[in-house]
């Protein structure tokens, strides 16, 4: 079921953004530019800022200082071109199909071409068996897996993934990477969070290393790896407490 | 002690009974406050919703002012429409006063705020959970609040039966712009008032036990509207 792609959105320049909280600075002057392919991981311990860079690129809060840009020919229509997944997805208090319906059901699809691509992404996701069963009744794995499949159904350029197996199991967890791999090799362009360093070393084609709210360093994943070219970086790979 | 036991034993021949004259008293009340439940739910309920989900200047106030329907006295909302439907007052030619429609406007009047206020609540709770899932799907200002009101379904429910028991548990709006006509504008809790002060304790006690029934039904369809979400979440 190939449909053909839109104008590509990316890429995403990043320049110069920074948020404070309640008044406290939590992100600083981030500059990057994300393309379109490698998939690209956001690393950094915990409270470092990964999430709220997350949601300030995919458009849900508004940076301080700063511009988010979509470079790309089909720039226009960069919000239905994205899809993302929440740390703790919500699902609506409906069935799981109903669930992947939503979001074609936004963008003006045809209810047929709609069933059917509902139908093939849980199958895809390997969450057939699923469809009919109520969302919020579903346990935190498959609830997951759903808010996972529930973002592919639109087939979007951008699939942002906060944190995406935080509260999983190691069984559920791999479940769930078989899909995100599905999705990347489907020509997807994937950018997630994670603190989890054997996640990223899975998944990860470039790292930007993030650490009290400034990215310290943007590097192919295997060179990152091999010699991360900031001290903190070093250390995090260390298994070391950062300050 | 022998004249209440007497007056308990009456009551409850009237309701078995079916005594017409307690049947049309309960049927006009459960009708005044069926009707003035739905423009109620028409008008308070979107105005809880927009309330929870907009950002405007005077939020703060407006939701300050919109809790007051939690609190709000029936005798002064009596004395208000009354104003209003009075025949100086500026609706008076439409000779409204002591009608079934006066006690329908009068309800209305006491309950619409009180949905607005519980629903913004539910609503905000909601929001918060939601708008940025909601958001980021793509749903557009009018689709999420249209998804919203969806998803906050049971919760809803449990706020339009509040609403209810207040319309039928109220005296001061019913005896002040109804004035307890007989046939006419003679609710439950008017009549429970008149007959208590001229000593029928057995209408008395027949009607209050009927509203006591209503109210304990409301309550039990509130609470199984609440275990039906949970058995469906659980």
């Amino acid at each position: 079921m190939p449909r053909p792609r839109a104008p590509s959105i990316l890429p995403l320049r990043v320049d110069g953004v920074g948020i404070e909280i309640g008044g406290v600075p939590r992100l600083c002057d981030l500059r990057f530019e994300l393309r379109a392919g490698p998939c690209s991981v956001i690393l950094g311990p915990n409270g470092a800022g990964k999430s709220l860079t997350l949601r300030i690129c995919h458009g849900l809060l508004a940076p301080s200082r700063g511009s988010v840009r979509w470079l790309g020919p089909g720039a226009a229509r960069a919000t239905l071109e994205q899809a993302m997944v929440l740390q703790r997805p919500v699902l609506l208090r409906r069935r799981v199909a109903a669930n992947l319906d939503y979001p074609l059901g936004v963008r003006g699809v045809p209810a047929e071409e709609r069933r059917e691509r509902v139908r093939a992404t849980l199958e895809r996701a390997g969450l057939s068996q699923l469809a009919e069963r109520s969302a919020r009744a579903l346990s935190v794995g498959e609830q997951q897996r759903v808010a996972l499949a529930r973002a592919w159904v639109t087939d979007p350029q951008v699939l942002w993934l906060d944190e995406p197996a935080s509260s999983l199991d190691p069984g559920a967890t791999r479940a769930l990477e078989e899909t995100i791999r599905a999705i990347r090799s489907a020509g997807t362009k994937l950018v997630m969070t994670t603190h989890d360093l054997a996640q990223a070393r899975r998944l990860a084609d470039e790292v930007l290393f993030l650490h009290r709210g400034r990215i310290l360093e943007q590097t192919p994943a295997d060179a990152f790896f091999d010699a991360p070219s900031s001290p903190e970086a070093r250390a995090f790979l260390k298994g070391e407490l950062l300050p | 002690m022998a004249d209440l036991v007497a007056a308990f034993g009456s009551a409850f021949g009237l309701v078995i009974g079916l005594d017409p004259d307690l049947l049309e008293i309960v049927a006009l009340s459960l009708e005044v406050s069926f009707a003035a439940l739905l423009p109620a739910a028409l008008i308070g309920v979107p105005l809880g919703a927009v309330v929870a989900v907009a950002r405007f200047p005077g939020r703060r106030a407006a939701i300050a002012v919109l809790n007051l329907g939690l609190a709000l006295p029936a005798v002064v909302v009596g004395l208000g429409v009354y104003l209003l439907l009075s025949r100086s007052g500026p609706l008076g030619s439409l000779g409204l006063l002591f009608t079934p429609t006066a006690l329908v406007i009068g309800q209305t009047v006491l309950v619409t705020p009180l949905l607005a206020a519980l629903s913004r609540q539910v609503f905000e709770e909601h929001w918060a959970e939601y708008e940025e899932t909601l958001r980021s799907l793509g749903a557009g200002r009018v689709r999420a609040v249209a998804t919203l009101v969806f998803e906050a379904r049971h919760s809803l429910a449990t706020t339009l039966l509040a609403g209810f028991g207040r319309a039928i548990t109220e005296v001061g709006v019913a005896i002040i712009v109804g004035g307890n006509i007989q046939h006419a504008t003679r609710v439950m809790t008017t009549a429970i008032t008149l007959e208590t002060s001229r000593g029928d304790l057995p209408l008395a006690l027949g009607l209050g036990l009927v509203l006591l029934a209503v109210s304990l039904g409301v309550n039990a369809l509130a609470q199984l509207a609440q275990e039906t979400l949970r058995r469906a979440e659980a």
